[in-house]
């Protein structure tokens, strides 16, 4: 059933493109709705027909992978939600696979939110994946969840030099005091890592110029593609890693699946909606090909003119 | 008689005997039990005295603050090793003026540092550290009573200030030279020379002017920029009499705005032509925004959109619907991954810098003229810095040349203090 | 008079938070007027709402063109609001976090706000592709260099890249696609990019000074006093 799905997703898209790139030769305008056809189609398809690919980690992913797998049992890791509904299918898949890996670690996680949005994201992944996946961790000695607290860059300003200033109790009004995981953290530089995840503002940067920096504590980043590359002049000094989009996720979940038995059978979206985006991915640069040969066609007729 | 002395015997019963040789079993093995576990106490008495505490505790006045910061180094226990180390952590304690110790802080074994955050100029600190092990600790030497001494200026910054000394005198100093009647060259953007021309084509089609201001706050120097613009925007809608429509994501922007707005209309002599429903608020939420833009951009058709501020994921949202409804599109961000998209789509995009150029190119007056020149003063050092970094840094790292070793070291401590 | 107040209030804050960053004992003082500024947008936040309700209950009432929608928007508008602020269904009571499993605002946030916004933001596969169509073109020397490192970019975020190229040695792994694609946001991105960020910050730098010295004004209103 796949490979007859996969052979008819080919026939259509291949044969429309050939169908648009005709059309273009011949000198017809192309509407842009035929555009979004074909996007969607290469979108849908690898979705219904679960075409999925293998992913190789690239060197930025793999940093940030060795970081958290090096960090020692009992480890404090600060991950921060930064991030909204429309970020969540980019982003979520990461905060996911990290958090699994952190707590396969050992390590103690402290979660929280710039993003008045992402609250309920965190909620999600403690809710989807670390209770049923992680029953034997205890929240408030393995995990805390802060919430969030508006304020954006005044929220970092504060918590980099006294945590429990901003945020006095946890999402539940629990005195963070009163938890085991708090006991030893005082400021965000009693923290081990700190995993920004978003794209927008505050996001990874604004983690980098108030904490990260004057507090000297690594900063690992999961972002949206788009902002990826803002990302790299950081690295790898005053960031460890950078997941960028779905596919910096779905990396992240080849290594986990690699290196953890426990996380073979693990639910892996990033890895899911490489197939779309790689299919997407050839569609585009198959509209780019086609544009710039009616391109070069119609500067040929306007020359001989 | 031998007998006797065989009388004189004590004649033990065989119960008695019986009872005798168990207590001695008791006395000897209770004896050799604590022999036994002499050693035992002896090897307990061992680990205590193998808990080595901390050494070198030193603490100092933090540099540079307001004499709320003391900083503490020690060397860690000998014990703390990470095989077979004994150390479990460390406790920080502190006393003000010689009063009751207070904990500080736990710390993990490894941790040789500690930063007092909450000290006070006027108290008397002394700090110990006790190396913690599993049934023993170990309590350091105290350090000296010292206090926190406040700072006025941070030294460290001393560098940075220059820079940014010399970046704001020479934009003073540009200001000052045109305000003297210095011409000053300035090179031509096309973005804003074709601002006129886009408002006079909505004015012709009888179509609206769409004015987006990106989605942050007036905290974003590019939400200002945009304010700026829009403050000469409007005042070319309220002579050409064309038709503005602003929805922001922000109500702080929304009252600006409005301000900005009113002002220009005023100033062009009709302020009965103002409506406080040019500028409309619709969310803080980003998408909700941009489906609302959208949405406007469909029915309503303006024949020139303006993008210019803070602009995220929705910039080529915006610009696609914008571009597909036939609109000139002039736009500007200052967030570097944006502007690709903007570039794609629109007709005129304003990069990084220009966004904040406009506003003093578009007044044509000298005195704002003047601070691009200054900031050019700026751009050259930079260029400067980077041509003479990367030359010391190939030449350091191809030949390890002592001299060059000195300048790179230089250049990177005057670049590196915060 | 009213022009002069809010220049000499810019002048006045603007000069005390650039000298707080050498005086350590004002160092807070930026921290602090962060925290001024987001406590008056949280009450600016009545204006927009109230400014939100007014204009769509004035086209409700008035029976304007495309009302439907300002139907949709006030009802939404006070469903979210009454939910969230009663925290309604929700398992803790009023003392529990507003998003707790089961409450009606987490319900109507995973089923309505989470969908509604990837939508939107989806859209953006679609825009990407019509743009990169229409602007894509080969039309001089850097357009078409642009053009080949958007290629490799877009084959090296996907595992097309990898089966190309995967073939090359090693030793020569900088050739493969995948690398050649970090390579190309490394150095050439990462050169354009703080060029482009350097010239950002000065011109941050020369606005901000035009802002506090007065010399930009046209934010208040144009040039009049």
């Amino acid at each position: 059933m796949t490979n007859i799905g996969v052979i008819l997703t080919l026939i259509v898209i291949f044969g429309g493109l050939l169908w648009l790139l005709v059309r273009s030769i011949s000198g017809r305008e192309v509407d842009r709705r035929i555009i979004f056809l074909f996007i969607f189609v290469s979108v849908a398809a690898p979705i219904i027909f679960q075409i999925t690919f293998k992913e190789r980690a690239t060197p930025v992913v793999e940093a940030l992978f060795a970081n958290i797998d090096g960090l020692p049992a009992g480890s404090k890791v600060l991950i921060s939600f930064d991030f909204d509904p429309a970020m969540a299918p980019e982003v979520q898949p990461m905060a996911n696979a990290m958090s699994r890996h952190c707590l396969e670690k050992g390590h103690k996680i402290v979660f929280m939110s710039l993003w008045a949005t992402g609250q309920s994201l965190m909620t999600t992944t403690l809710s989807r994946v670390i209770l049923p996946e992680f029953p034997e961790k205890v929240n408030g000695v393995d995990y805390v969840n802060v919430g969030y607290k508006a304020g954006n860059e005044g929220v970092l300003n504060v918590i980099v030099s006294d945590f429990k200033k901003m945020f006095p109790t946890d999402v539940n009004g629990v005195p963070l005091d009163s938890t085991q995981l708090f006991r030893d953290i005082r400021s965000c530089a009693d923290l081990d890592l700190i995993i920004a995840l978003g794209g927008g503002r505050p996001g990874p940067k604004e983690w980098v110029l108030f904490v990260g920096d004057p507090a000297d504590v690594p900063v690992g980043v999961g972002v949206a593609a788009v902002v990826a590359p803002q990302l790299y002049p950081y690295f790898p000094q005053q960031i460890v890693g950078i997941l960028g989009g779905v596919k910096g996720a779905a990396e992240y979940e080849q290594l986990l699946i690699a290196t953890h038995d426990r996380f073979v059978d693990m639910e892996t979206p990033g890895i899911d909606m490489m197939g779309p985006q790689t299919l997407a991915h050839v569609v585009i640069m198959a509209f780019i090909v086609i544009g710039n040969i009616a391109f070069f066609r119609s500067r040929s007729k306007g020359g001989s003119k | 008689m031998i007998v006797e002395p065989q009388q004189a015997r004590v004649v033990i019963p065989g119960t008695v005997r019986f009872l005798l040789l168990a207590f001695l079993a008791v006395v000897v093995s209770i004896t050799s039990t604590a022999t036994a576990s002499e050693p035992n106490a002896d090897s307990t008495l061992l680990e205590t005295q193998q808990v080595e505490p901390v050494t070198s505790l030193v603490a100092q006045d933090f540099k540079y603050d307001n004499g709320e910061r003391i900083e503490l180094f020690w060397v860690p226990s000998v014990d703390d090793r990470l095989v077979d180390g004994l150390v479990t952590g460390y406790e920080v304690y502190r006393t003000v003026n010689e009063g009751d110790p207070q904990r500080l802080a736990i710390l993990p074994p490894g941790a040789n540092t500690f930063r007092d955050e909450a000290a006070e100029i006027d108290s008397v600190y002394s700090y110990y550290i006790t190396t913690l092990a599993e049934e023993t600790s170990a309590k350091s030497v105290a350090t000296e009573p010292m206090t926190s001494e406040r700072e006025w200026l941070n030294r460290d910054r001393g560098y940075l200030f220059l820079i940014a000394f010399v970046i704001a005198a020479a934009v003073i100093f540009f200001v000052e030279t045109a305000k003297r009647g210095k011409k000053l060259f300035i090179r031509k953007i096309a973005g804003l020379e074709a601002i006129d021309d886009a408002v006079g084509r909505a004015t012709e089609m009888g179509r609206p002017v769409l004015f987006v201001p990106g989605i942050h706050d007036m905290d974003d120097v590019q939400t200002l920029a945009a304010l700026t613009i829009l403050g000469r925007v409007s005042r070319t809608i309220a002579d050409y009499d064309s038709k503005i429509f602003m929805p922001v994501s922000r109500s702080l922007v929304m009252t600006a705005a409005r301000e900005t707005i009113k002002s220009s209309y005023m100033a062009a002599g009709r302020p009965d032509a103002y409506n406080d429903d040019m500028v409309n608020y619709v969310t803080d939420e980003q998408f909700g925004y941009v489906a609302s833009v959208d949405g406007l951009i469909v029915r309503e058709k303006p024949a020139t959109i303006f993008l210019l501020g803070a602009f995220f994921a929705e910039s080529l949202i915006l610009a696609e619907t914008g571009n597909s409804v036939g609109a000139i599109q002039i736009a500007g961000t200052a967030r570097p991954a944006q502007l690709p998209f903007f570039i794609a789509a629109c007709d005129f995009t304003l990069i990084g810098e220009e966004l904040f150029a406009a506003s003093a190119y578009l007044s044509d007056e000298p005195k704002q003229l003047g601070s691009l020149k200054g900031q050019d003063v700026g751009k050259g050092i930079a260029m400067f810095f980077v041509i003479a970094g990367t030359v010391a840094a190939t030449i350091s790292y191809a030949w390890d040349i002592g001299p060059v070793n000195d300048v790179l070291d230089w250049l990177n401590q005057v670049f590196s203090s915060n | 008079m009213k022009r002069q107040i809010p220049l000499l209030i810019t002048f006045f804050v603007g000069t005390l938070l650039i000298i707080s960053v050498f005086v350590p004992p004002l160092g807070d003082l930026e921290r602090d007027f962060t925290l001024f500024f987001d406590i008056i947008a949280v009450f600016a936040f009545f204006l927009g709402g109230g400014n939100l309700l007014r204009i769509h209950l004035m086209k409700l009432a008035n029976r304007r063109k495309d009302w439907g929608f300002s139907a949709v928007t006030v009802s939404g508008f006070l469903f979210m609001l009454a939910i969230g602020l009663f925290k309604v269904g929700n398992p803790g009571g009023i003392a529990e976090a507003v998003d707790a499993e089961g409450s009606w605002f987490k319900v109507m946030f995973d089923n309505v706000i989470n969908p509604l916004q990837s939508t939107m933001y989806s859209l953006l596969a679609f825009f990407v592709a019509s743009a990169s169509y229409r602007a894509f073109r080969a039309k001089n020397r850097e357009a078409t260099m642009l053009l080949i490192a958007a290629f490799i970019i877009l084959l090296g975020r996907t595992p097309l890249g990898v089966m190309l190229t995967g073939w090359i040695p090693e030793w020569m792994s900088v050739a493969q696609i995948p690398n050649l694609a970090v390579w190309i946001m490394n150095s050439p991105n990462l050169a354009g990019q703080r060029a482009i960020m350097i010239g950002i910050s000065l011109g941050v730098i020369a606005t901000s000074l035009r802002l506090i010295l007065g010399v930009e004004r046209s934010y208040l209103g144009g040039d009049s006093d």
